[in-house]
């Protein structure tokens, strides 16, 4: 099929100034299994292509799932006419983005693939962990799942570029619930906070199979713990917590397309404005965040973005100063602002926008012992729970799932219910520890949402667990 | 297009074997996307799209699959091909205790004809209307089609072809009106209409905002805001499942009798929203579901899957257990005396980001967003900063709420994951003491 769709592309020959066709095809299999009993099966194939076309300056898109010689050629004609029809009212001259010709092909490392263990195999695995779950009567739900995605992408234009990238991705799960009275709480590992490239491997690599006694045992800690108690004081968060924490309060403040205002209407904006960049005290000292697109099993790692443009790492914060922001060619030449290849698209039917792909906090040197022995009065977190932010990206609130005292230097008791709340533009400068490279972990989320039209996509955040200074905390009702 | 699905669906039906049931659904739509920024064109476009999804049933065993369609014969080959493969995954998938599909077919038909405008003069009126201003947001405008039809005779079909601009103007940083114009027939008296109530307070946003402490408010909730709110609930609030596992978030309205004010009266209302009134699995939904009855939990929505694993009657729910037409009676205070009522307090138009902060006490989070002002003795003084908010439900809808308007707004889904939503909601507006402002 892709070399047909190529054919009928190129047999097109369209008489404009730029022309891109993205093809993209995508099999899912979700298996979960639930109190035991399998649920049912998910699989999809998605297949569509999207032409994009510049031509007067002025651009348009038109998507199909029609990929005949005559469903392309429609969408060739759309795509035309709303380029044509918008030129002059358009943002920006289309037509002065410089687009790269490249050609080359990508293939995400896979060494045990998902989908070469046969069926009831893989449903035996997922159900093998569900049964370690239910180990005490006050358990009233239990779960596991697989979430399974392999991904094809062929990028072409008429002026000669022609990428081609494959993916797999893999995102485990496992989630407990424990009742007592009127109070429910839960632990879960994985799930929207952990999938990554490769195949079966990666739940080696992650523990997988070491997770259900452990949070089995936590969940019914939480159950007679007491709630979270309400003061300023310092905060150890674990990576699972640290993703989104990144996520909300530095990738997207940093989107360029929202510096500009595409998202005010929807995502929002920015307390982040351009002359920030290269001079803005974003955190301390120990604040290195980079786009990183090539650390092989992270969910967001490409070649070339949906644009075409080839993707290397860059420094975003270093040493606590904003260096440069988040947008693609396209916001990068209305910001005229150095950015990333990060033009992205969740899947055909949606134009590619700024996206973070990768966004990872580089590890400092603490050992685990040293940041909670750093700290007097605090409180350790892991898991997030809950995560809102306003729509400049700065008054932030998190909860999480399990919460533990930090007293002299030790842990203490656990507590449930951990919310904290602070301002993006302070907070970071109130960070003091960052661990070291072995206790970083490879995170991301492929729920992040974003876009008008609305997209939903994967992002890659690997963190070490972070200690912060004077953090308002508090606790359940 | 309906014709293109009975005639896919009829041929697939057609190679049913013995006992097998065979169910599918048809999500598609053809919709044109025109993206806004500082009054100007940011991303117009096209996108045409078919969904497909096959359920083979063959006693308590099933399996299923979704593909895309591009049209024409060549789907008939591959959909033909992916139900062979559904055929013989069926043998290696176990029977399935809480699969239920209706098997008392109920065919309806609801297609609605297009009389959309030229979607070019509509983004010619919009750039004019943004004219002089900085108008951000989108326009969505196309058909939305739903098909459902099983091999025991049910066919059901629903079609809209609608419009939903959603848009702001801003006036600087993070002050904006929020605006959405959404119907089927477009009036440019009608939209001309919103453009001028939103450059009036437009004109106040240029005023100097005010910082508040954090503390308690006296507030006025506008009906997006408290449609907003409220709608958190179907995350988890409303299903059977989150009930029967401990995990609603108004589970202490059943295990401690807490209650909500007695005017509080919350339906599932499928009737007068604009979603498809069949599911999934081919069950009718009905047209009101009670959810909240003058203050009191009431029913819980039902997916078939619920309904056969706790073994109660399903009402038509989808998987998730959410809601799509969420409708909340109307109280007694005209919206026209909102601003006395409050007298002294936040008149919040619009709400962002919301999120359960403590899922059991129903205790929810977000911040205010775009206009929202502050008032004193009945007058708009000035637009406020914003404010993160993170109070109960029982405390919103319960001790803390002197009365809702009588007057509703329809809010129709603007929403377009995956596809254009067809979701909708109907609330008053809410005089709600001691609003807890807590960042």
């Amino acid at each position: 099929m892709t070399e047909m769709v190529a054919r009928h592309f190129h047999d097109l020959s369209p008489s404009v100034d730029f022309c891109s066709l993205r093809l993209l095809s995508r099999q899912d299999e979700v298996i979960e299994v639930r109190q035991d009993i399998l649920q049912p099966l998910e699989t999809e194939e998605d297949v569509g292509a999207m032409i994009t076309v510049v031509d007067g300056g002025g651009l348009g898109y038109a998507a199909t799932s029609d990929l005949t010689a005559t469903g392309l050629g429609d969408a060739l004609q759309r795509a035309t006419d709303w380029a044509r029809q918008t030129a002059a009212t358009a943002i920006i001259d289309h037509g002065k983005v410089e687009r790269p010709v490249q050609v080359g092909e990508y293939s995400c490392a896979i060494k045990r693939p998902w989908c070469e263990i046969p069926l009831r195999e893989r449903i035996d695995l997922v159900r093998a962990e569900c049964a370690r779950l239910k180990t005490d009567d006050r358990v009233v739900d239990w779960s596991a799942s697989m979430w399974w995605i392999a991904e094809e992408q062929l990028y072409l234009t008429a002026d000669g570029s022609r990428t081609q990238q494959r993916f797999e991705y893999l995102v485990p799960g496992l989630s407990v619930t424990a009742n007592e009275g009127s109070e429910t709480v839960s632990r879960r590992f994985g799930g929207f906070d952990l999938g990554r490239q490769g195949g079966a491997e990666i739940l080696d690599d992650v523990h997988f199979f070491e997770q259900a006694p452990v949070i089995t045992e936590e969940v019914l800690q939480l159950l007679a713990a007491p709630n979270c108690p309400t003061g300023t004081m310092d905060l150890l968060l674990d990576p699972d917590q640290m993703y989104l924490q990144i996520h909300e309060s530095i990738g997207h403040p940093l989107e360029l397309d929202r510096i500009l205002g595409d998202e005010r209407n929807y995502a929002g904006t920015s307390f982040v404005t351009l002359d920030m960049f290269g001079n803005y005290r974003y955190g301390s000292d120990l604040l290195n965040i980079t786009f990183d697109p090539t650390i092989a099993d992270e969910f967001a790692t490409y070649c070339w973005d949906d644009e075409g443009v080839p993707a290397d790492k860059q420094y975003i914060i270093r040493d606590g100063i904003l260096e440069r922001g988040l947008g693609g060619m396209t916001s990068q030449m209305r910001a005229a602002q150095p950015g990333v290849a990060n033009s992205r698209a969740c899947s055909w039917n949606r134009p590619p926008i700024d996206r973070m792909a990768n966004l990872n906090l580089e590890p400092g040197s603490s050992t685990r012992q040293e940041l909670i022995g750093a700290v007097e009065n605090g409180i350790y977190m892991k898991r997030n729970l809950s995560w809102s932010i306003d729509d400049s990206r700065n008054k932030f609130q998190f909860g999480c799932e399990y919460g533990q005292m930090i007293r002299d230097g030790e842990l203490a008791e656990v507590v449930k219910k951990p919310n904290y709340n602070g301002i993006s533009a302070t907070f970071w400068r109130s960070l003091k520890g960052v661990g070291g490279a072995d206790l970083s972990e490879v995170l991301g989320t492929p729920f992040c949402g974003k876009g008008e039209p609305n997209q939903v996509i994967r992002v890659g955040h690997a963190s070490p667990p972070a200690l912060f200074a004077d953090v308002d905390v508090f606790g359940g009702e | 297009m309906k014709s293109d699905f009975y005639f896919l669906a009829d041929e697939l039906l057609g190679k049913v074997q013995g006992s097998e049931v065979l169910l599918l659904n048809l999500d598609g739509e053809d919709t044109d996307f025109v993206r806004f920024n500082q009054s100007r064109i940011r991303q117009p476009g096209h996108v045409h799209q078919r969904y497909l999804a096959l359920e083979l049933i063959d006693g308590q065993r099933h399996a299923g699959a979704r593909l895309t369609l591009g049209g024409g014969r060549l789907d008939h080959g591959h959909a033909a091909d992916v139900l062979e493969l559904l055929r013989s995954r069926l043998t290696e998938l176990p029977e399935d205790p809480h699969l239920l599909y209706n098997q008392e077919p109920s065919s309806t038909d609801i297609d609605g004809e297009s009389c959309l405008p030229d979607v070019a003069d509509v983004v010619e009126e919009v750039i004019a209307a943004g004219a002089g201003r900085d108008l951000v947001g989108l326009h969505s405008q196309g058909g939305i089609y739903r098909g459902f039809a099983n091999s025991l005779g049910q066919r059901n079909w629903f079609a809209t072809h609608s419009f939903n601009l959603d848009w702001s103007f801003y006036h600087e940083a993070d002050k904006a009106v929020k605006c959405g114009y959404a119907g089927v027939e477009w009036s440019s008296d009608d939209f001309s209409t919103r453009v001028d109530t939103a450059a009036e307070q437009l004109d106040i946003l240029a005023r100097e905002p005010k910082t508040l402490p954090t503390g308690r408010y006296r507030v006025y909730l506008a009906p997006v805001a408290l449609a907003d709110y409220v709608g958190v609930l179907s995350w988890g609030g409303f299903g059977l499942k989150a009930h029967r596992t401990q995990q609603s978030s108004l589970q202490r309205m059943t295990t401690d009798g807490i209650k909500l004010k007695d005017s509080v009266t919350l339906t599932e209302n499928t009737r007068d929203g604009v979603a498809p009134n069949f599911q999934a699995e081919g069950f009718l939904k009905p047209d009101g579901i009670t959810l909240i009855d003058a203050g009191a939990h009431a029913d819980c929505l039902v997916s078939p899957r619920s309904a056969r694993e706790y073994d109660v009657e399903t009402n038509g729910a989808g998987a998730g257990e959410g809601a799509a037409c969420l409708d909340l009676a109307a109280g007694n205070m005209p919206t026209t005396e909102a601003l006395q009522r409050l007298h002294t307090g936040v008149w919040i138009n619009n709400l962002h980001y919301l999120n359960y902060s403590d899922r059991p006490a129903c205790r929810i989070t977000g911040m205010t967003r775009f206009a929202c002002f502050w008032v004193e003795e009945g007058q708009i003084v000035a637009p406020i900063n914003v404010m993160r908010f993170d109070e109960t439900l029982y405390r919103v809808l319960g001790e803390n709420l002197i009365d809702l308007t009588c007057e509703r707004e329809m809010i129709l889904d603007s929403g377009t994951y995956g596809g254009r939503g067809t979701g909708s909601a109907r609330f008053p507006g809410a005089l709600v003491e001691d609003f807890n402002f807590n960042l």
